[in-house]
């Protein structure tokens, strides 16, 4: 049990490192996503700026892009109801672990 | 194995899909809304169809075979949901966001994933613009079919080798996410043949683009996955059990 805490501490730790050291490396990078990229290669292939055939429902019924914060409301969002799922998922389980071993 | 009518849907499923998929005579990570022709993203539709009817069927017999293990099955679903939804900044200086969908794949087989993927890839395209309906289709395809089916196959192969458990789950659910990429990167390029070298040379540059950003995060992704998985090792055996995963002897 120790050892699998300790694994698991030492991947964490190797995780966040992959993740935030290019934040600090590549100082001013624009951390663009990486769909943007790939429209500006569209772009490059065909040679003239691709005119998307179809605009996003959202961003039709509200006549716009979707506002930065907005984005980031419902991403976030996406993000909870995942984490809670998961809170929720090994909250039960290491409960039941916890409360089952005296019978065994 | 399965049942008479199941087998039957799925046949129906499958000529509907190779019926229309001739009928259209055809001219990433997320593939943008309206970035693929109209006849890519039917046809790209239409290929999915056997695959997501697959998908119910195999999640009906978890649901009706194994109960227990319908927590494991949203827990999953619920992990595709997290990581897909995280944007983490790479080392070519652009941002990109992971797939999640080994983890399901490697407990429910590849089939079950179709259906949780297609529910996030939903979300993004109608909420968050990400993605697209129109894409809808080729997305699915490369998130929610192909990328499982290779973590799938190479955690069955890891198994069949003997090779250590958390190891084999690391390279299933990274291989799997690059692997996604890479369809998405000839999916682009079957759209998009370059002028001068047609479609490989295109694939090659879209693979430029995806490939650099990805790799890192395919790492990180193989590495939560694992956690994930020791987690559920230590804590749902009764479930992992039931569903096959890890041996009765354990």
């Amino acid at each position: 049990m120790k050892s699998n805490k300790t694994t698991v501490i030492v991947l964490l730790i190797i995780v966040l490192l992959i993740a935030i050291v290019p934040l600090f490396a590549l100082k001013g990078a624009e951390f663009g996503g990486s769909d943007d990229a790939g429209s500006q290669m569209v772009a490059e292939i065909t040679g003239t700026e691709y005119e998307p055939w179809f605009t996003p429902v959202l961003e039709t019924m509200i006549g716009g892009e979707l506002p930065g914060e907005v984005e980031s409301l419902l991403f976030c969002l996406q993000t909870g109801i995942g984490v809670g799922i998961i809170a929720y998922g090994f909250g039960y389980l290491v409960a039941r672990k916890k409360y089952k071993t005296t019978k065994a | 194995m399965r049942t008479k009518s199941e087998r039957r849907i799925f046949l129906a499923s499958v000529t509907a899909a190779v019926a229309l998929g001739t009928a259209a005579t055809a001219s990433a990570m997320h593939i943008m809304e309206g970035y693929l022709p109209v006849s890519h993203c039917l046809i790209w539709g239409v290929i999915c169809l056997p695959f997501l009817v697959l998908g119910l069927m195999s999640i009906r017999r978890t649901v009706s075979d194994h109960r227990k293990s319908l927590l494991l099955l949203a827990m999953s679903g619920a992990f595709i949901f997290v990581i897909s939804s995280l944007k983490i900044p790479s080392v070519t200086g652009s941002c990109s966001h992971m797939t999640g969908t080994g983890l399901a794949a490697i407990l429910f087989g590849p089939f079950a994933v179709s259906i949780l993927g297609i529910i996030v890839l939903l979300f993004q395209a109608i909420l968050l613009a990400h993605g697209g309906l129109t894409s809808l289709g080729a997305n699915t395809f490369s998130m929610a079919i192909a990328g499982p089916i290779v973590s799938f196959l190479l955690y069955q192969l890891g198994k069949k080798l003997n090779l250590n458990r958390k190891v084999n789950v690391f390279i299933a659910a990274a291989l799997g996410d690059l692997f996604t990429y890479c369809v998405t990167s000839i999916q682009l390029a079957v759209a998009y043949p370059s002028a001068t070298g047609g479609v490989m040379a295109s694939a090659v540059k879209f693979l430029g683009v995806f490939a650099p950003t990805q790799l890192p995060l395919a790492v990180i992704e193989g590495i939560l996955t694992v956690i994930i998985i020791m987690g559920m090792e230590s804590y749902a055996k009764p479930e992992l059990k039931e569903i096959g995963f890890i041996g009765e002897g354990i």
